[in-house]
């Protein structure tokens, strides 16, 4: 037996709800970032499953997809932690609960 | 025997040993083969490790006018021998407040990372023991993991200096892994593949039967390799850019509570990290296992390789025995503002060197190009004006 | 043989997601982080797009894990430990993820065994990245650009 699509996608389908689970009830910024990596990542795998399960030859599309999605991801974490340490200056906390003002 | 024969003597031993096992399935037989080579390789160059940890401290000396190891065996070359003895019986010490799991988890994972990286490297003629399409990138994404073990280590261990010592690592190693990369892009740009053995293949022709098509022969190779070169010697954390382990300053840097095994498992990851930067320099620019002149072919493929790692090392340890260590904040501003413009220079170079026909003319204006950064970096860069004279204030 | 190192794969990701997602000690879950995506890597070599798959490695392990331990180190005064955890989070997950179970099973599949298909190679790849896809590649390289400039205008010291 080798493993359907629907396994793939089972997968998947998990690894993103655990990363929905990190972002939602953490109250830690830096695992709400972590989160939303899982959540990528599991989008990731899911183009790639339906690339190599898809009809072929077709162009690579689910790979292209992939690596985009991944060097946007290396962005938003960039940017992401940068925010966090910016905010951990200002407000002393990276607790996202304590953050309620605009105003600094 | 045909030197032909000599040459795949390694390659014939393995299908040999592997007949044995003819009939069995078939992914039996690819275990076996892979643990055939992963044997191989550790045998190899845990031997290699023995063998350069007290030819270093010989040469060393030698450099500094004293006899270097020479009590245990002849010449003092059971050394590592008994070191290994030593190393074992020791008592393994973690610290009370250290964080337990991270702290053991770390010098395992700094070593299968540098043995992992030396997989892909073509040791010879049919012996690279881990051919995949993306070979150069494999070494990289493998040798990025070291970063993490090297923060494990220090956080793990809870201790100032370990943690002082993993930053200055990490931070010298993360902005020394650009040029690294970027300098062996215009070797994967003009070969147009990511696999060392096609890069290896690509330098195998001779000019007039004595001038190899190696990529240092060429200006943007030449240019790159220095880089290449000097990364590596941050990479590996060695002389003149081993700040994280400064002893005068922070003990051993990231290794300070680690004793016993654990040490030796960091000591032996560094050399392996080492010769797998020195085995990647010799594949990307130094024409791999080819021989330099056309009529030397006949010496078996393996022993070039070899030959040519040995010199690498030899340059290593002699640059350990002549500089003095470099200061952080130079090695920072060393790699963002020359090395970096520099690396992409080469790239530029060797673009320049592939569109005026890889021949005497592109060979001159990628030259050109090269100078004229270097020259105009130089100017930019001058920073004699800043010092002053020095004075001397004695207790007077 | 296959199976086995899908079921190996999926246990070693999903046992460090969850680690990831709900260790106290940040630094764990940073590690077990970099396990996962360890792992996703995994999946992608077992799918035949190696070349992402040490892209997934060089991208998340070298440079966003590195980046999080250094983030966790900048910010380690913040004493007070992960103090709630919103239970809510749980609900939603579980009710989101046995929506998508349900979607998943109940949709008929495209193929049940992966059709045959040559090696994707690096060449390849790069040739479709040059030719259709050079536009996406220039606006990523401008984002990353972007990204890069204003991750270091954020941490800048503020001046008073």
């Amino acid at each position: 037996m080798t493993p359907t699509l629907q396994l793939f996608l089972i997968v998947a389908a998990a690894l993103f709800c655990i990363g929905l689970l990190a972002a939602l009830s953490r109250r830690h910024a830096i695992f709400i970032l972590i989160g939303i990596e899982m959540m990528l990542a599991a989008a990731n795998l899911n183009f790639i499953a339906f690339w190599r399960f898809g009809p072929q030859p077709q162009p690579p599309t689910g790979v292209m997809v992939a690596i985009f999605s991944i060097a946007i991801a290396a962005a938003e974490a960039a940017v992401g932690l940068a925010l966090v340490i910016a905010v951990y200056r200002h407000y002393r906390t990276t607790n996202v609960d304590q953050l309620n003002q605009l105003k600094g | 025997m045909s030197s032909d024969s000599i040459d795949q003597i390694f390659i014939h031993l393995k299908q040999w040993l592997l007949s044995w096992l003819a009939g069995a399935p078939d992914w039996i037989i690819q275990v076996a083969s892979s643990l055939l080579n992963i044997l191989a390789l550790l045998g190899v160059f845990l031997t290699l490790f023995a063998l350069i940890s007290v030819l270093e401290r010989k040469i060393l000396g030698r450099m500094q006018n004293r006899y270097g190891p020479n009590r245990v065996g002849p010449f003092g070359l059971f050394q590592p021998i008994a070191d290994g003895i030593k190393m074992l019986i020791k008592e393994d010490i973690v610290p009370a407040r250290a964080d337990k799991i991270v702290h053991f988890l770390a010098p395992i994972l700094i070593a299968a990372t540098a043995i992992l990286a030396l997989g892909v490297i073509p040791y010879g003629r049919n012996m690279t023991p881990f051919a995949i399409d993306g070979g150069i990138l494999f070494f990289f994404a493998v040798g990025s993991t070291t970063e993490l073990a090297v923060f494990m280590a220090g956080w793990g261990s809870n201790n100032k200096f370990s943690m002082l010592g993993a930053m200055r690592a990490i931070a010298q190693m993360v902005s020394y892994e650009l040029p690294l990369i970027i300098t062996t892009l215009p070797v994967v740009m003009v070969v147009g593949a990511l696999s060392p053995d096609a890069i290896v293949a690509a330098q195998s022709n001779y000019s007039f039967g004595f001038v190899p098509h190696w990529f240092v022969a060429t200006p943007w190779g030449a240019a790159a390799f220095v880089l290449f070169f000097v990364s590596g010697l941050v990479e590996s954390n060695r002389t003149p850019f081993d700040v994280p382990e400064g002893e005068s300053e922070i003990v051993a840097g990231h290794m300070t509570e680690y004793s016993g095994f654990k040490y030796a498992t960091f000591f032996m990851a560094e050399y392996i990290g080492m010769f797998a930067i020195s085995g990647l320099a010799v594949t990307l620019f130094l024409g791999g296992w080819h021989a330099p002149v056309r009529v030397l072919q006949f010496i078996p493929s393996y022993i070039w390789f070899f030959a040519k790692l040995s010199a690498l090392l030899f340059v290593y340890i002699w640059l350990r025995g002549t500089l003095p260590r470099t200061r952080i904040d130079h090695i920072m501003n060393f790699a963002w503002k020359f090395m970096l413009p520099m690396a992409f220079t080469c790239i530029l170079a060797a673009a320049v060197w592939h569109y005026a026909g890889r021949g005497l003319a592109g060979w001159l204006c990628s030259l050109a190009v090269i100078v004229i950064v270097y020259i105009a970096l130089s100017i930019l860069l001058d920073t004699r004006k800043r010092f002053a004279t020095r004075t001397y204030r004695f207790a007077e | 043989m296959n199976s086995v190192a899908f079921i190996l794969i999926a246990l070693l990701t999903l046992a460090a997601a969850l680690a990831a997602a709900s260790l106290p000690k940040l630094i764990h879950a940073a590690l077990s982080f970099a396990v996962t995506f360890v792992g996703v890597a995994a999946f992608f070599f077992l799918l035949g797009a190696e070349f992402v798959g040490l892209v997934q490695i060089f991208v998340y392990i070298g440079a966003v894990a590195v980046l999080i331990v250094f983030t966790i180190l900048l910010t380690r005064r913040d004493v007070g430990k992960d103090r709630g955890f919103n239970w809510a989070g749980v609900f939603i997950a579980i009710a989101v993820f046995a929506g998508l179970l349900w979607a998943i099973l109940k949709t008929q599949p495209l193929s049940i065994a992966a059709p045959p298909i040559e090696a994707l190679t690096v060449r390849r790849i790069g040739e479709v990245l040059m030719t259709s896809y050079v536009w996406p590649l220039q606006c990523v390289g401008l984002l990353l650009t972007a990204a890069l400039i204003g991750a270091l205008i954020l941490v800048m010291e503020e001046k008073r």
